[in-house]
């Protein structure tokens, strides 16, 4: 066989020319999504109305900032409380590790809006008993019960995030660091966590992601959160753009959180591409 | 009101609420299993759309999947719930004036939640897609069988066997999505659960029910699930 030959015979098939099924179907569904894009600027260029830009834009602010702050103090109070769960499900005690499975399925398992309704309706039925203790100040104000709702809702699943992390850290790290002499606490910070965070930073992302896009919920219960504010936008004016608006916002949030987290997983994972 | 005893409340029958809860809970299940297919077939196709050699269909689904599991549920459900008709209003109109729509609540969640269902649906068949072995799909082209009967015949049953976990889990989250639904007032488990908590001033009562029932279903879908999983390994070939 001549050279020639051997190079002819392991070229690639050439690329399909012309409009092969696929394509045609491919360019028409990219065609639908850009009339689509198209129509809804036009939507919101037609119905384009100063005065509602210039009432509601600020509540939309002021409503973005109450979703951010919410998300964020149950992100970061949910990541606090995650650790005892953590720590029951990885333990083992029976009595413990049972008592954190059933945490984190009740929480798994159950609607976020369902856990929101039982602390916003179902604790303000106890108002008595809260008022004895002292706790009613807190759950009086519905941005509190949501706070609270959440702050438990994300700690069940961070500690599941959290426990798969470390428990993707093979064993061999446990027994290196403790034939080194690191206690049990030590080599948790200095060996493992370092090498579980680059594991669990995904779906600690996508938690985040996952609580903004839930936060909205928070509007049923009368918390004037993004969507909360384009909830009552649209009961006063009765103006479908306060919907399209806010989800454009939303969208934007969620798509900018999203690539900010690959952003900062390609930088920590440096070292293990070559 | 003479105080109820919990377990009138939680009798069956007109003084209590367990018939209205129930039949929430059967709303919920059917909204769910109506959801179910369509997400399936959707997911599925905008997933070989997404591994596809074509770039304009991977754009598209592409968009598909940032759209509908970038935006909240709950966006997604009153767009689709207080827009929908004013579209279909504004279509109609140019035919018949005069006519009014009125978009069900079921139906408008079944909508929604098959666009969330099938986006988050489609990552899974996705990677199930790369989990399959690219001689497969040449073994079926090299015994002639077409494009679309390689999918059918070889890859697709491979397919939902890899896919099968991560399908479940997007199960499990479209049956809590559906207690959203309440929100557009279908009389689901949430919603039912929500009147009597309103009537009997029982909220923390009603709502654990509520909560229960999600529990039961949950725990249900994992007992059939395991089922499944099981006699789906029993006719794996060894």
């Amino acid at each position: 066989m001549s050279v020639s030959e051997a190079i002819s015979v392991e070229r690639p098939p050439p690329r399909a020319r012309g409009w092969p099924r696929a394509r045609i179907v491919g360019y028409a569904l990219v065609g639908l999504w850009i009339l689509f894009s198209i129509g809804i600027l036009a939507y919101l260029i037609y119905a384009w109305n100063g005065e509602f830009f210039a009432r509601y834009a600020p509540a939309y602010l002021q409503g973005l900032w109450t979703t951010l702050s919410l998300v964020a103090i149950s992100m970061v109070v949910g990541a606090i409380f995650s650790l005892p769960v953590t720590y029951g499900r990885m333990s083992r005690n029976r009595f413990l590790s049972g008592l954190a499975y059933c945490y984190v399925y009740f929480f798994r398992g159950t609607p976020l809006l369902v856990q929101v309704y039982l602390v916003y309706y179902g604790l303000g039925s106890f108002r008595p008993q809260l008022e004895s203790v002292g706790l009613w100040w807190f759950f009086r104000e519905a941005f509190n019960c949501g706070v609270f709702a959440f702050a438990l809702n994300t700690a069940a699943y961070q500690a599941e995030i959290l426990r798969g992390a470390i428990e993707s850290v093979p064993r061999g790290q446990w027994e290196g660091a403790a034939s080194l002499g690191l206690h049990k606490l030590q080599t948790l910070r200095k060996v493992i966590l370092p090498q579980a965070f680059i594991v669990a930073l995904r779906p600690y992302g996508n938690e985040l992601v996952l609580m903004i896009k839930a936060s909205a919920i928070v509007a049923i219960i009368t918390v004037y959160d993004l969507m909360g504010n384009a909830k009552l936008a649209y009961a006063k004016s009765f103006d479908f753009q306060a919907y399209v608006w806010v989800a454009i916002v939303y969208l934007v949030m969620v798509e900018i959180l999203r690539h900010g987290v690959e952003w900062i997983e390609r930088r920590i994972t440096i070292h293990l591409h070559r | 009101m003479p105080a109820q005893s919990i377990w009138t409340l939680l009798s069956w029958g007109p003084e209590g609420w367990s018939d209205d809860i129930a039949y929430g809970a059967l709303v919920t299940i059917a909204l769910a299993l109506a959801t179910l297919p369509i997400g399936l077939t959707i997911g599925f196709f905008v997933a070989w759309a997404k591994q596809s050699e074509e770039p304009s269909l991977r754009v598209a689904a592409n968009i598909y999947t940032t759209v509908f599991r970038g935006l909240p549920e709950l966006v997604t459900l009153f767009l689709f719930f207080f827009g929908m008709p004013i579209l279909l209003q504004y279509v109609i109109r140019l035919f018949k004036p005069e006519a009014t729509i009125d978009v069900d609540s079921f139906i408008a969640g079944m909508i929604v939640l098959s666009l969330i269902f099938s986006s988050y649906a489609s990552e899974v068949f996705l990677s199930a897609f790369r989990a399959i072995p690219k001689g497969q799909y040449e073994g079926g082209y090299a015994i002639g069988l077409s494009k679309w009967l390689t999918m059918r015949k070889i890859i697709l049953p491979q397919l939902l066997r890899i896919a099968f976990p991560g399908l479940e889990n997007c199960w499990l989250s479209l049956l809590k999505d559906t207690a959203l639904v309440s929100v557009v007032n279908l009389a689901e488990t949430l919603r039912n659960a929500g009147v009597a908590a309103r009537v009997t001033k029982h909220a923390f009562l009603f709502y654990s029910v509520a909560a229960l029932v999600f529990l039961v279903l949950a725990i249900l879908s994992s007992i059939a699930t395991g089922f499944i999983l099981r006699s789906l390994g029993r006719r794996q070939p060894r």
